[in-house]
């Protein structure tokens, strides 16, 4: 039920907020209003948010989360070394190649599209999930790498990682 | 003293915000100019991370929160005006 | 000077020169779409530091005076970068959609297959053979 989600990830807010009220812990006032404000926006967004973000309660879902962050980072130092030799040699071959992809839902081409653009000289312009493509500016083509076939060469293992997380 | 590195560490990122604040001012087209605003707004949230923790001030950091989400509020509307209107 | 102020030093120096590196790349790069790649991962990149420095400040002023203050300084810091890490890529999609919208090309680019997209040729397939390994 999606009052269920919203409501937790809302007090989990407030939780996080106010952390350190009393002593290292919370008081009591702090935790019945919280619990009074994350009731009132879980009834508001009961509409907006959806029936199938009941996956996101399943806290296993979280812990994959984790090694997904780590390889996030490590694809963002790579990335900005890239833009820095970049910036300082101003050696470019940027264009726009169209990447089809095998992907199902929203939250797997949301995933996969910031993960792109967090990593090494690719940014997403455009995701066209009617024809099961990403349309992606590409600082520096390699030769012979006009119109990939998968995108293995644009994002790397971020496909894979977009296609378990978003299941 | 413990602060004064932020202090620094504050100041030159101000001076990076200057910077991007010229390519607001000469950017030729306006998306050259919304991405200026959009890097501005970054380094805004970062610089006040860091005078939060120079100052010793909880509240600059919360400010900070409030002005991420705000600021991206705003980069979408104008990136939404500009790919024709807002209806 | 101890351990916790050589890691702090470090953040901060990282943090500024890629806040500094994201502004020089604006002038560096020729048009919006690559200005786009080096200010957006360059600024994310060093915010991500600053609060990794506030982060090892607060907690090292924690376990030193057990002020509460330095644990809502920690956690607020790294809500703001939560906030900043999931809205930062979605701002740079949005800008680089609405220019190539309102009609500017990329500059000197090599390949382009979104202009068949926008002119309403929705079938833009690879042809076969012009691909070499």
């Amino acid at each position: 039920m999606p009052f269920m989600v919203a409501f937790i990830w809302a007090y989990i807010l407030w939780l996080v907020l106010t952390a350190g009220t009393k002593g290292l812990g919370w008081n009591v006032q702090e935790l019945v209003a919280g619990l009074i404000f994350a009731i009132i926006v879980g009834y508001a967004t009961r509409d907006v948010v959806g029936e199938r973000a009941n996956r996101y309660l399943n806290p296993l879902k979280w812990l994959e989360f984790i090694p997904y962050a780590f390889v996030v980072f490590w694809g963002m130092i790579k990335a900005n070394l890239d833009v820095a030799y970049r910036v300082i040699t101003g050696r470019i071959r940027p264009g726009i190649v169209r990447v089809p992809v095998d992907l199902e839902n929203d939250a797997q081409y949301t995933i996969l599209s910031n993960s792109i653009t967090l990593t090494p000289g690719t940014l997403t312009i455009d995701a066209c999930p009617d024809e099961k493509a990403l349309y992606v500016h590409w600082i520096n083509i390699p030769k012979g790498q006009e119109e990939p076939k998968n995108s293995k060469p644009v994002s790397g293992p971020f496909e894979d990682w977009a296609r378990r997380l978003g299941k | 003293m413990m602060s004064d590195p932020f202090f620094y560490a504050a100041l030159l990122t101000a001076i990076a915000g200057l910077i991007t604040m010229l390519r607001m001012l000469i950017g030729p087209t306006v998306p050259d100019r919304v991405v200026g605003l959009d890097t501005l707004n970054t380094i805004v949230v970062a610089l006040m991370i860091l005078l939060g923790a120079a100052y010793d001030r909880t509240i600059y950091i919360d400010i900070a929160i409030v002005y991420a989400i705000l600021s991206y509020i705003g980069t979408l509307i104008i990136a939404k005006y500009l790919q024709g209107g807002l209806s | 000077m101890n351990g916790i102020d050589y890691l702090v030093y470090t953040f901060l120096g990282i943090s500024v020169t890629f806040n500094m590196l994201g502004s020089i790349a604006l002038h560096r790069f020729p048009d919006v779409y690559t200005r786009l790649h080096g200010a957006t991962k360059s600024t994310t990149f060093g915010t991500i530091f600053a609060v990794f420095a506030v982060m090892a400040h607060a907690f090292y002023r924690l376990h030193v005076t057990g002020d509460p203050k330095y644990l809502q300084m920690s956690l607020h810091s790294l809500v703001a970068l939560v906030a900043l890490l999931l809205t930062n890529p979605t701002g740079a999609h949005a800008i680089a959609k609405a220019a190539y919208l309102t009609g500017y090309k990329p500059k000197k680019a090599v390949v382009d297959s979104y202009e068949s997209r926008i002119a309403g040729h929705v079938k833009a397939e690879p042809e076969e053979g012009e691909v070499k390994p």
